[in-house]
């Protein structure tokens, strides 16, 4: 992190890290930042940004996050980047967008710049949602990334709408009447889908080229795209620093984060099946905040019940959008490998021939 | 692209909200984010109208919440853009965790605040409340009388807010002046645009988000090392608010031909009693004022336009010499000495050697219409306590309650 040289009188941080000079040969958040060892939110925000290069507008809700890279008179950030409420970035950036666009339609501004919203669970699935759906529906052309470590970590670990069936919290505490929380996770990323934006989709930065990948589509397409990945957390998970890959890895083998991506909530495909899933108990083992419930065959039933009949509805969801691409004369593969702009020109007008499918 | 509609000066009947609308036409904003609220609703109404039919160039977000709205002109400002929203009552109460983040960040940013009595009970009518609840928000806050100076206000206000580089509200009062038809002078689209200037991105304000070879950090946090310090340059700025205000009311005044101040003093000069008051009620208390002097007393009225920053030399200059001053809070604050302007005149009057006497009255709750006979009744009472022939038990009194 740097420290800006000089004194400005608006709290804004001018005079960014040195790093930015080197573009695109850094990591875009600068060394310095005061996350956790072990912590992957860094990897998950560097593949992302290096991939959208220096012309991009990037912000940030309050959350772990924020608060480590941001704290006056450092910053991490190389490019422009804004955080101003808990539960507010999706319309913080929605705005800035509708900046970009008022001054590109009267021909202020020339360069190519995109926007990119990177918020934690709890100011995605809870108090954020509001803000997330509005600027979903409205279909600002910008990427969402919602770095989803299952709990409120910036206070402490108190439990979000992310956070799994007998996962130990502040809030859900393991005592002798109730173990953990007892709802299971909502899927925020099936919900994003029903908003049929352009693209949705679930990554893991272990699978880095899957989640550059999606990264790399989301560039291209214009409209709403939001990717929810899952990201380990030292402090709370408990996981060792040098285990949070392997737990990540475990996270997709066992079919407890799944990998798909949703074209405009119409085409599904799964990118990783793992040949033989491991089972789910290998990945709990890897997080003391939850392996207590190794030991309890409820609530790991309960557990095994969720992500089972997801992991079910996905594939079914995959073969349908399989037939329906072969409808349509292609193949699902070939779908999403195309660019959004062939995208709207072959498939679109099919798609509208023949509707009745539906 | 914006059309030039007016291009002669003209004046029309039109409502506040047809008013606004129009200077907002005439300012193209950059970008607008709004949420129906009564009775702000129908000023976007008709200001989707100029977009539907291609008359403005503004971005208009269609947001689905007040909190959202007030976000996203602070993204949009921060970037770069010139951007207002507008609400009243319990929009600004939810957008308001982002108001003192507006300000401290020192955006530009303007807002049709189109008073309504806040809940409980749910009421739709005008009092003040809304706005007493940002008055610590560090926004710049103008009341104004009817639609011809809502109109008027928010030209100067986009100008004022971007030289003071503080974000300003325009106090508009709910149905007495947004839905009442008055008369307007319109200025002409290009007088407008010359008077506010062209918006420019890279001008606008000092560190827009858009400037990627220069990217900015907006939002880090502050621990108690740098707080103050970050706290500090905006208090300054507050006082330097004022006299940017009143260079632009001159500006304004010299194109306009109207005579605006940070405060409309009415026959103060002799006066022995007065009542200072904000929005539309000025009028009334005038007609009131008059029919006093009619019976020999000596009555004024202060009305007050710049309540953010709080012009506190200049009232204390209109107001040194008089007997006993009524302060009339369309708000109750409730758990204090008094209402909020009492708390402010009194403030401003404390410094001097010798002060007015004080009294606080609690009006127009709610809608509650205000009539001549409800500011003789003040004056009367004022007048009679400042004598001695009444007492009171409290420094506040609600004026117009059936009891
Ligand atoms: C309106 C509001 N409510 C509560 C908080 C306190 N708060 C700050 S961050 C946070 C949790 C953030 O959780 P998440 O979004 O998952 O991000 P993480 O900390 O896990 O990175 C909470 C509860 C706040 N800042 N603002
Ligand atoms: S508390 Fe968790 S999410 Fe937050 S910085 Fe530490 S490891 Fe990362
Ligand atoms: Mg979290």
């Amino acid at each position: 992190m740097t420290k800006r040289k000089k004194f400005v009188n608006i709290p804004v941080l001018t005079n960014l890290a040195e790093e930015s000079r080197d573009w695109p040969y850094e990591n875009p958040l600068a060394p310095g930042h005061r996350m956790c060892p072990g912590c992957s939110i860094p990897p998950i925000v560097n593949m992302a940004l290096l991939e959208y290069g220096k012309d991009v507008v990037t912000g940030s809700n309050t959350g772990c996050l924020e608060v480590t890279t941001g704290v006056f008179p450092y910053t991490a950030w190389t490019v422009p980047w804004i955080h101003v409420a808990f539960e507010n970035n999706a319309a913080v950036i929605s705005g800035a967008e509708a900046a970009y666009r008022a001054f590109k339609k009267k021909g202020k501004i020339d360069k190519e710049i995109h926007f990119v919203s990177i918020n934690g669970d709890g100011g995605s699935y809870d108090i954020g949602f509001q803000s997330l759906s509005g600027a979903a529906e409205r279909n600002h052309n910008m990427l969402y990334i919602c770095y989803n470590n299952e709990g409120y970590q910036n206070t402490g670990y108190q439990r979000s709408s992310a956070t799994p069936i007998g996962a130990f919290t502040k809030t859900t505490p393991v005592g002798s009447k109730v173990v953990g929380k007892e709802e299971k996770r909502k899927d925020l990323t099936l919900i994003m889908a029903a908003h049929e934006i352009p693209y949705t989709a679930q990554a893991n930065p272990f699978n880095y080229k899957d989640f550059t990948y999606k990264i790399k589509k989301t560039k291209d397409i214009k409209g709403f795209k939001f990717i929810n990945v899952l990201q380990s957390c030292t402090l709370s998970w408990r996981t060792k620093p040098e285990d949070a890959f392997r737990a990540l890895k475990l996270a997709t083998e066992t079919l407890y984060w799944p990998l798909y991506e949703v074209l405009e909530g119409k085409f599904w495909r799964i990118n990783i099946k793992p040949a033989k899933p491991k089972p789910i108990e290998d990945y709990i083992a890897m997080q003391p905040r939850w392996r207590h419930v190794l030991k309890m065959p409820e609530v790991l039933d309960r557990i095994k019940e969720e992500i089972y009949t997801k992991w079910d509805f996905l594939v079914r969801m995959e073969k349908l959008s399989k037939e329906l691409a072969e409808d349509l004369g292609f193949s699902l593969d070939e779908i999403f490998n195309m660019s959004w702009e062939e995208y709207q020109d072959k498939v679109k007008p099919k798609l509208k021939e023949k509707t009745y499918l539906f | 692209m914006a059309v030039e509609l007016i291009k002669e000066r003209k004046a029309v009947a039109m409502t506040g909200n047809q008013a606004i609308a129009e200077a907002m036409r005439q300012i193209n904003y950059d970008v607008a984010a709004a949420y129906p609220i009564s009775p702000q609703t129908e000023l976007m109404g008709f200001f989707a109208e100029y977009l539907a039919n291609g008359l403005v160039d503004t971005e208009f977000i269609t947001v689905e919440s007040e909190h959202s709205a007030m976000s996203a002109v602070i993204g949009a400002a921060a970037a770069g853009a010139r951007a207002m929203t507008a609400t009243a009552a319990q929009g600004l109460l939810y957008m308001y965790e982002n108001l003192p983040i507006a300000s401290n960040w020192r955006l530009p940013i303007t807002m049709v605040l189109v008073n309504r009595a806040l809940s409980a009970p749910l009421n739709i009518h005008c009092d003040h409340g809304d706005a007493m609840t940002a008055r610590d928000s560090g926004w710049i806050q103008l009341f104004t009388e009817n639609s011809q100076e809502a109109y008027h206000s928010l030209i100067m206000a986009v100008k004022i807010a971007e030289s003071a580089l503080l974000p300003a509200i325009v106090n508009m009062e709910g149905y007495i002046v947004s839905h009442t038809i008055g008369n307007v002078n319109l200025l002409t689209d290009a007088e407008v645009r010359e008077f506010i200037g062209e918006s420019d991105w890279r001008k606008n304000v000092p560190h827009p988000l858009l400037d990627t070879d220069n990217p900015v950090t907006y939002g880090a946090t502050a621990l108690p090392d740098y707080y103050t310090e970050l706290k500090y340059p905006q208090h300054l700025a507050t006082f330097e608010a004022k006299e940017h205000v009143k260079r632009v009311l001159e500006e304004f005044n010299r194109l306009a031909g109207t005579n605006y101040q940070v405060i409309e003093p009415y026959k103060l000069d002799d006066a022995d009693f007065a009542i200072v008051v904000m929005g539309s009620t000025a009028g009334v208390a005038r007609t009131a004022a008059d029919q006093l002097r009619e019976k020999g007393i000596k009555a004024g009225v202060l009305k007050i336009r710049l309540f953010r920053p709080f012009p506190y030399e200049e009232i204390a200059e209109a107001l040194k010499h008089i007997k006993a001053v009524a302060v009339l809070d369309r708000h109750d604050s409730m758990n204090g000495l008094a209402s909020p302007l009492y708390q402010d005149i009194a403030s401003a009057l404390y410094h001097l050697p010798e002060r007015p006497m004080l009294h606080d009255f609690i009006y127009g709750l709610g809608g509650r219409e205000v009539t001549v006979e409800d500011m003789l009744k003040a004056f009367n009472r004022l007048i009679n306590i400042y004598t001695g022939r009444e007492t009171r038990d409290r420094f506040t009194e609600y004026l117009q309650v059936r009891e």
